[in-house]
């Protein structure tokens, strides 16, 4: 009887798995982590790379001689893009290669990886393709491209830039269509059904369009930019930092947020900094400002304690692809393994 | 300068017309040895001789912010590149912004105001300009962006003044402080100015407004004590030191000050009111101010309708508890503003 003296206590204290936790001492600024197999690559924010397996084991590797400035992964390699105009690729085994190399050497601004294979990448306002086997194609948008992202399907870009996104697809010639938008857009995603395009916006901001009528849809109320945005497991909700909450737009709908609230889970005196929803359970992982790192699950907003807050803004976080490892690291190269 | 201030990486604004000496000056501070390290950021990308580790490409993109304010423009490609070098922090101590002749120097330092992540890693130093002595006369004639670059400077460089003679050099000056009489002034061959005087001037740094008085003084002392009690309209295009007086037709600076206290509780909006309504017009503003009531010294800056402004310290005993302000625009609306300060004034 005595264990239930203190009701109130119990109701606060939230499950912690922070005892689960291999800790991981990358040593150097990580910007972001991806999987290949269950190896954790840490993406370093100059030079390096750091494999970590699933037992703790190290292996860094150089990628660089300067600043890596994006990534992205599908599972099998990262493709990186740096400050000395080169586009570099880490295969799964640690093997390095230069992909491209800019004429200029001009900052490798944003890259994306398409599931058949093709490698897109950015400097200034140039976009890239390069689809296995074929030719490098270019395009060039009206301003600097601020992000790129393949869609799901068929081969298609969509750069975003000011005013807005051009979705081009590289194997028609001069087939470019331009969804407008005022304003900056620094990054772009599609919805894993194909049936919408987001950007994310310089100013506190998220922008949509439904691509079969170019529909706007306008997604605002944070309080700072949003700089990570993620798709839960079958596209139903759009994942997002920029608050003191979770905040996830419901896309489940043909009308995708148009009209709806925002979910708003795991509320705390801190800034979300990153999210990564589990790719097949409705849980995410959030990294907020003051170091703390939650699970949610999407359903009842559950919490599960990752990491106290302590430290340095949570700067990456990622799921295994199988979604049994969690994966995150913070802006000091503070990290830290969870097995499932 | 305050813990917050000294942790985030300077930025040095670099202007000037083609041909009057960036370059030269660029040249001269990253290859002196002064034991930093500069990250610098130019538009010419690759096709002028710059000698560093760190040269970024940019492509001086400006774009408005959606808030509704027209003039509340931002360099995007900065947004970027500071983001991107912030990866490598610790590789420099400065950065360096070199800018087109031809760019508004408005937007670069907006950029300051404006975006969170910016502010939270770097603040404007100043924005130093380098004037032709041969040539700056006729350009502020023909080329509103000329105008624009003396206008917003905190530091001019006026080079190349073995090329003009005395007569020329007092008649471009003269043109200078008729524009913009705050800013320091140095007159250089080659670009051979201090770097003390360009660098770490901290002339957005709120703390250090202080120590930017003597110019902000002195500037039109003399002429200026009693103009909002006669309501002297050009008090600003008479010069100091013997020079001639010029009045720019468009483009000049003006000054307010009093000895007694403002109401905060009118002064404050009437400021922000003033800055939404003509903050394009505004391009610089300055002020220290004693309100009644108020035992600290209170001071303000602002960039077009971009205002900060914090309680800076107490002020001290024996110092003259005084309010001034300072506007540099084009086409100011001059007497708007001086019967709305009159209006802040207890009577």
């Amino acid at each position: 009887m005595m264990s239930d003296f203190n009701p109130l206590q119990e109701q606060e204290s939230i499950v912690s798995v922070t005892d689960r936790v291999l800790p991981v001492a990358i040593g150097a600024s990580v910007t972001s982590v991806h999987f290949l197999g269950d190896k954790a690559a840490f993406v370093g924010a100059e030079e390096k790379v750091t494999l970590v397996d699933p037992a703790g084991a190290m292996s860094p590797v150089e990628v660089a001689f300067g600043g890596i400035l994006c990534s992205t992964s599908d599972g099998k390699r990262i493709v990186m893009g740096c400050d000395d105009g080169k586009v570099v690729v880490l295969d799964r085994d640690g093997t390095v290669s230069t992909f491209a190399t800019d004429a200029k050497r001009r900052w490798i601004d944003s890259v994306a990886l398409h599931p058949d294979g093709a490698v897109a990448w950015s400097a200034g306002k140039t976009a890239f393709v390069q689809a296995p086997k074929g030719e490098v194609k270019f395009f060039e948008v009206p301003s600097t491209v601020g992000g790129l992202a393949f869609a799901p399907k068929g081969l298609r870009l969509a750069i975003a830039h000011y005013n807005g996104v051009t979705l081009w697809f590289p194997n028609m010639a001069g087939n470019a269509e331009v969804l407008e938008w005022a304003g900056s857009h620094l990054g772009v995603t599609f919805s894993p059904d194909n049936k919408f395009l987001v950007t994310a916006m310089h100013e506190p901001a998220l922008h949509g369009w439904r691509l079969v009528d170019g529909k706007h849809m306008r997604m605002t109320g944070y309080p700072a930019r949003v700089r990570s945005i993620s798709w839960s497991a079958g596209g139903k909700g759009l994942a997002t930092s920029g608050a003191d909450t979770v905040i996830i737009w419901p896309f489940a709908s043909k009308d995708g947020p148009m009209g709806k609230e925002p979910a708003m889970l795991a509320p705390l005196k801190a800034k979300v900094t990153m999210v990564a929803c589990h790719p097949k359970q409705d849980i995410l992982a959030a990294g907020y400002s003051d170091g703390t790192i939650l699970m949610v699950r999407m359903t009842d907003g559950a919490e599960i304690l990752v990491r106290a807050n302590k430290g340095q803004p949570v700067s990456a976080l990622a799921w295994n692809a199988k979604g049994t490892l969690l994966a995150f690291a913070d802006q000091d190269g503070d990290a830290g393994l969870l097995e499932l | 300068m305050s813990e917050a201030t000294a942790n985030k990486i300077p930025v040095t604004v670099l202007t000037g017309y083609l041909g009057a000496g960036k370059t030269t000056l660029l040249n001269r501070i990253l290859s002196e040895n002064h034991g930093k390290k500069y990250a610098v950021i130019v538009n010419e990308f690759g096709e002028i001789g710059i000698d560093n580790d760190l040269i970024i490409g940019a492509d001086e993109e400006v774009f408005e912010m959606n808030n509704g304010c027209v003039c509340c423009t931002v360099r995007g490609d900065l947004v970027r590149i500071l983001d991107g070098l912030m990866k490598r922090k610790g590789k420099f101590d400065a950065i360096i912004v070199e800018t087109t002749g031809l760019a508004d120097p408005a937007p670069v330092a907006q950029t300051f105001f404006v975006d969170e992540d910016v502010q939270a890693h770097a603040r404007l130093d100043a924005v130093v300009t380098v004037a032709d002595a041969k040539w700056l006369s006729d350009r502020l004639k023909d080329a509103p962006e000329a105008k624009n670059q003396i206008a917003f400077a905190d530091v001019i460089v006026l080079n190349k003044i073995d090329l003009v003679s005395k007569a020329e050099l007092a008649e471009v000056e003269a043109r200078i402080r008729a524009i913009n009489p705050y800013a320091k002034l140095h007159k250089t061959e080659r670009a051979q100015v201090k770097l003390s005087d360009v660098l770490e001037r901290g002339a957005f740094d709120l703390d250090r407004i202080l120590e930017i008085e003597p110019e902000f003084l002195n500037a039109d002392d003399g002429h200026d004590h009693h103009d909002h009690d006669h309501g002297h309209h050009h008090h600003h295009d008479h010069g100091h030191g013997g020079l001639k007086h010029y009045h720019d037709e468009d483009m000049h600076s003006m000054s307010l000050r009093t000895d007694k206290a403002l109401d905060a509780s009118t002064f404050m909006p009437w400021l922000q009111d003033l800055m939404a309504k003509e903050g394009g017009k505004i391009l610089r503003s300055k002020g220290i101010l004693s309100f009644s009531g108020d035992d600290d010294r209170y001071v303000f800056q602002g960039v077009h309708m971009m205002l900060e402004g914090d309680h800076q310290r107490p002020w001290k005993d024996g110092e003259k508890r005084e309010s001034r302000l300072v506007f540099i625009g084009r086409d100011l609306p001059e007497q708007l503003i001086r019967d709305g300060f009159e209006r802040c004034i207890p009577a």
